[in-house]
C-alpha cells in the first residue's frame, strides 16, 4: 500500500462523514460555523493519528481479552492531552468577549473518546498494520473527517449566517437562520452525503 | 488454579503497563498546562472586567468579594476598581436562570454613580441567530449609561423600554434579569455594610 493511496482513502472511498456515517454526533453539533467543524475535524485528526500509532505499536503485545479496554484507554489519554493543550493555548476569548474556540467546542472534544471513527480505525486498521501505514491511515481519515465538517460547517454557516469563516458573504435578509440550527445540520448533512456519492460512484 | 492465575497476570500486565505509560503521559501534560491554563483563565476575566469598567490602574481580583444574591440562589463576585486610590466603579458577576436554555453569566460594570457602564456576556447558550445576539452590541447597548435603581430596565413586553431581541424576548428578559439581580444584590449589600 503506498501513502497516496491510503490518503485517499480517508478522504474519499473511506470518508467517515459520507460514506461510513460515523461520529454523526459531533458533526451534526459543531458544525454550525466553518471554523468550529474545521477545528473539531483536526482536533479529531490529532487524536486519531496518535492514537493509530500507538495502538499499531502495542497491538502485538495485547492479549485479545484485554485489547478494548487498553485501546480506549490510550485514546482516553490522548483525547485528554489534546482537551488540556486546548484548554491552555486556544482559550482566549473571541472579539466582543465572545466564548472562546474551546468553550465552542466544549463537551465535544471529550467526547472525541467515544467517537467511532477513533475505535474503529484502531481496530479495522491500527491492530493489523505497522505504524507507520497506521499514521497515514489516521492522517487520510482524520482529513476526511476535517474536510466533511468544514464543507458542512460552511454550507451551514453561509446559508444561516450570511457568512463563511467569520466573512461576511450574504446581507441579512437572506439569512435562514434554521441551517444554524439542528434540523439544518440534517438537512444539509442529507444533501451533501447524497451529492458526494453520486459524484463519487462516477 | 495455577494456570488461571498465570493467564490473569499475562492480561493484567499489558493492561496495567498501558495504564501506568497513559498516567504519566496525562501528569505531564497537566503540569505543562496548568499555568498556561490559569493565565488564560485569568486573562479572560480581567479582559471582562475591563470591558464593562472606565480605566482603573488597581487589581480588581485582588480586591473581590462576594455578596448574596437578592433573590437567593448563588452568591454575586464584585470586582471594586479605582483610580488613583478613588473608586471609580465595580463590575459584577452575575447570573441569571431564566434563560432559554442554562444559565447566562453576565459582567455588568457600574460606575461611581451606579449607572451602568457596560456589560459583557460571560456565559450563554441560547439558540444561535436569536437568543444569542445578546452579545452584539445593538442589545447590550440599551444597557448603557442608565440606573437600574432610578428605571427599571425592563423589556417592552414587561412595561420597559427595552427592545428585546427580535424572536428572543425569554433571552433578553434573562439578561434583563441578570441586570437587575446585579444592582439590586450589590447595592442592597453596600447600604447594609454602611449602616
Amino acid at each position: 500500500m503506498n501513502v497516496r493511496s491510503i490518503l485517499w482513502n480517508g478522504v474519499l472511498k473511506d470518508n467517515p462523514v459520507f460514506v461510513l456515517v460515523l461520529g454523526m454526533c459531533p458533526t451534526l453539533a459543531t458544525t454550525t460555523s466553518a471554523i468550529n467543524g474545521l477545528s473539531m475535524g483536526l482536533a479529531t485528526t490529532v487524536v486519531l493519528s496518535l492514537s493509530n500509532v500507538a495502538i499499531s505499536l502495542l497491538a502485538s503485545s495485547i492479549p485479545d481479552k484485554v485489547r478494548i479496554p487498553s485501546y480506549i484507554v490510550v485514546i482516553a489519554s490522548f483525547v485528554t492531552i489534546v482537551d488540556l493543550l486546548m484548554s491552555a493555548y486556544l482559550n482566549t476569548p473571541g472579539p466582543d468577549g465572545g466564548a472562546s474556540l474551546y468553550e465552542q467546542l466544549g463537551i465535544f472534544i471529550p467526547l472525541i473518546v467515544v467517537n467511532c471513527i477513533v475505535l474503529g480505525r484502531a481496530e479495522a486498521f491500527a491492530s493489523r498494520n505497522a505504524p507507520l501505514p497506521s499514521l497515514f491511515d489516521g492522517i487520510g481519515i482524520g482529513l476526511g473527517f476535517a474536510a466533511s465538517l468544514t464543507l458542512l460547517g460552511s454550507v451551514r454557516e453561509l446559508l444561516g449566517n450570511g457568512s463563511v469563516f467569520g466573512i461576511s458573504l450574504l446581507p441579512e435578509s437572506a439569512h435562514m437562520l434554521l441551517f444554524v440550527l439542528a434540523p439544518g445540520a440534517f438537512i444539509v448533512l442529507g444533501y451533501l452525503m447524497a451529492l458526494f456519492n453520486r459524484f463519487l460512484k462516477k | 488454579m495455577g494456570k488461571n492465575a498465570s493467564s490473569l497476570s499475562r492480561l493484567m500486565i499489558p493492561l496495567l503497563s498501558v495504564c501506568l505509560v497513559a498516567s504519566v503521559l496525562l501528569g505531564l501534560a497537566y503540569t505543562v498546562t496548568l499555568k498556561p491554563k490559569a493565565d488564560a483563565g485569568l486573562a479572560r476575566q480581567l479582559q471582562s472586567i475591563q470591558a464593562v469598567l472606565p480605566r482603573f490602574d488597581n487589581n480588581p481580583f485582588e480586591e473581590q468579594y462576594s455578596v448574596p444574591s437578592v433573590d437567593g440562589g448563588d452568591s454575586l463576585a464584585c470586582f471594586p476598581a479605582s483610580l488613583d486610590g478613588k473608586p471609580v466603579g465595580v463590575a459584577v458577576r452575575t447570573w441569571s436562570a431564566l434563560g432559554y436554555s442554562g444559565m447566562i453569566r453576565l459582567m455588568v460594570g457600574f460606575d461611581a454613580q451606579g449607572n451602568i457602564f457596560d456589560i459583557s456576556v460571560l456565559e450563554q447558550k441560547e439558540t444561535p441567530g436569536l437568543g444569542a445576539k445578546m452579545v452584539l452590541p445593538e442589545f447590550r447597548g440599551q444597557f448603557k449609561g442608565r440606573n437600574p435603581g432610578s428605571e427599571p430596565l425592563k423589556v417592552r413586553k414587561d412595561g420597559g423600554d427595552i427592545d428585546a431581541i427580535t424572536a428572543a424576548t425569554i433571552s433578553s428578559r434573562a439578561f434583563a434579569d441578570a441586570v437587575r439581580r446585579a444592582y439590586e444584590s450589590y447595592f442592597q449589600d453596600k447600604k447594609q455594610s454602611e449602616r
